[in-house]
């Protein structure tokens, strides 16, 4: 970047119009600084591994959810790690798979979109915010061909249509719309499950948030890789809505009561069905 | 065979300012005004899209005036540098010193080098959790940056407006206050013994930087809100506060 600046005046990358995308500005300028731009790595990989997200339509938006654990191999890398982020105001992207790469194509997803914003001086409209995130995940297939594939969920508030849609992606940047309700990583089979029972139409927002918990509770409950609630540690999935007025992630108090209740509900299910039994399993 | 004429490099540098300068004063002045809660950037502008005053980065601004076309592609680069720079290291790291060293060098390059220096002059400024943290930079056309303290007016009649606002300007002021001795200056009578205009609050393009807010500082006040913040001048600044106020505009 420094013999660019010799002549002391901003290099004509930066001044040449037509672009609003900082990734194709990237691409031109500073190709090397592009998460699927690096030299691929020969050996496998052992890496943080960020697992399971739910997400869930409602009336008036959409609720994206995520637990907090990342494994590599059998080990716990981290019980604290947040997967679920603010893309723009009106939109939240959350992501499985390698956490590096990830957290690094969440940054660069949420430049893109801010730097569309600044450019233009208005907003990509989400069609348009989930086919950029399409062609960034398409970017980094020759790395995810080597085990580090990151496979994110996507979901906003359509200012047009008024209101909520969430897309899913696959490795190669296939883009699918999702309705009512999607979940993507390790525990998304039990997620899945669990999401199928408990949505249902015209849910409200407190309601919708309830069931993303719960369908993060039974990941937990089957998958090793997907971490429950911690309530020792006072470490609660990360929970956020996205509705006409923004983004806006879930307070703990709130979800600690919703964490509580569903297991309220199933210590009393578990002790009616064996009314006898001690207090194990 | 024509020999060339000789033109000292004198005459040719002053040929070029005088250009740069009768371009950038037949625009509209853009005053940038420093208050207690951040610093407001007020022109009179009737469209509202093509802006004058515009977010580079969470806490630095920009405004501009003379051709358009120059000063947007500056812009963009403005952006381009901050988006780069908070990428390669972290957004703290984003400072509008080093980006009007930046826009510093590439007008002086123009100016010196090309068949036709740019007929813009800009403002960077970044505002600071307090006062004393703000930073108002001012660029000429010929690379020349001037560190400027509470106010600044550029484009045409820069000079005498600048000697109003100079006048009536003081620290600490609120939003209110200050935009009214903006929009006054701005509705200055062009000659002596010309009649001051109130301009209309639909004629005007306004915009701060609020240091109250967490992340990005940058607001466009349109509508019903600017109107009540130009209209609420003369009984005194309303309740609530001006960043209350610009919080309205989410």
């Amino acid at each position: 970047m420094a013999d660019t600046f010799a002549s002391g005046r901003l290099p004509h990358a930066f001044t040449t119009p037509g672009s609003s995308s900082f990734v194709e500005f990237l691409a031109g300028y500073a190709p090397h600084l592009l998460p699927g731009n690096r030299p691929s790595v020969v050996a496998e990989v052992q890496a943080p591994h960020g697992t399971t997200i739910v997400a869930l339509a409602f009336d008036g938006g959409i609720v994206m959810a995520g637990d907090r654990r990342a494994t590599m191999g059998s080990m716990i890398a981290s019980r604290d790690i947040e997967k679920v982020f603010p893309a723009d105001e009106y939109s939240a992207v959350g992501i499985a798979g390698s956490a590096g790469l990830a957290v690094e194509l969440v940054r660069l997803f949420q430049l893109e979109l801010e730097h569309y914003e600044k450019i233009e001086g208005s907003l990509l409209s989400l069609d348009g915010k989930a086919n950029r995130l399409a062609t960034m995940i398409r970017g980094n297939l020759g790395l995810a061909l080597q085990g580090l594939a990151v496979v994110p969920l996507f979901g906003g508030f359509d200012l047009d249509r008024r209101t909520g849609r969430i897309f899913s992606y696959d490795v190669t940047g296939g883009r699918y719309e999702e309705h009512d309700h999607h979940a993507v990583g390790s525990g998304s089979v039990f997620a899945r499950g669990s999401l199928k029972k408990r949505w249902r139409p015209g849910l409200d927002a407190d309601a919708a948030v309830h069931v993303a918990v719960e369908a993060l509770i039974d990941a937990a409950d089957d998958d090793s890789a997907t971490g429950g609630p911690d309530s020792i540690r006072g470490i609660w999935p990360v929970v956020a809505t996205v509705t006409e007025s923004g983004y806006l992630r879930v307070a703990d108090d709130q979800l600690a009561g919703s964490v509580a209740a569903v297991e309220d509900e199933r210590r009393a299910a578990h002790r009616a069905q064996r009314p006898t039994g001690g207090d194990a399993r | 065979m024509s020999m060339p004429f000789y033109v000292s490099p004198e005459q040719l540098m002053k040929d070029r300012a005088d250009y740069a300068r009768k371009g950038i004063a037949r625009g509209r002045s853009v005053v940038v005004v420093q208050y207690d809660d951040g610093i407001a950037f007020a022109t009179e502008n009737p469209s509202r899209a093509l802006h004058k005053i515009s977010e580079i980065y969470d806490r630095i601004a920009f405004a501009a005036v003379g051709k358009y076309n120059e000063f947007e592609n500056l812009r963009v680069a403005g952006v381009r540098y901050a988006d780069l720079r908070g990428y390669s290291y972290d957004r703290e790291d984003v400072a509008a010193r080093a980006l009007a060293n930046a826009y510093a060098q590439t007008l002086g390059t123009v100016f010196t080098t090309e068949s036709k220096p740019l007929e813009v002059e800009l403002v960077v400024a970044e505002v600071g959790r307090e006062p004393a943290g703000d930073q108002i930079y001012r660029l000429q056309y010929d690379g020349s940056v001037a560190d400027e303290h509470g106010y600044v007016v550029m484009g045409g009649q820069a000079e005498r407006l600048g000697g109003l606002l100079g006048e009536r300007w003081r620290p600490g002021m609120t939003l209110t206050e200050a935009l009214d001795v903006a929009v006054d200056v701005l509705g200055a009578p062009t000659d002596e013994g010309g009649e001051q205009r109130r301009i209309d609050a639909a004629q005007l393009e306004v915009a701060v930087l609020d240091r109250t807010r967490p992340r990005r500082a940058f607001r466009r006040l349109t509508g019903a809100l600017l109107a009540d913040l130009l209209g609420g001048a003369p009984g005194g600044a309303p309740k609530g506060g001006p960043s209350g106020a610009t919080d309205r505009t989410t």
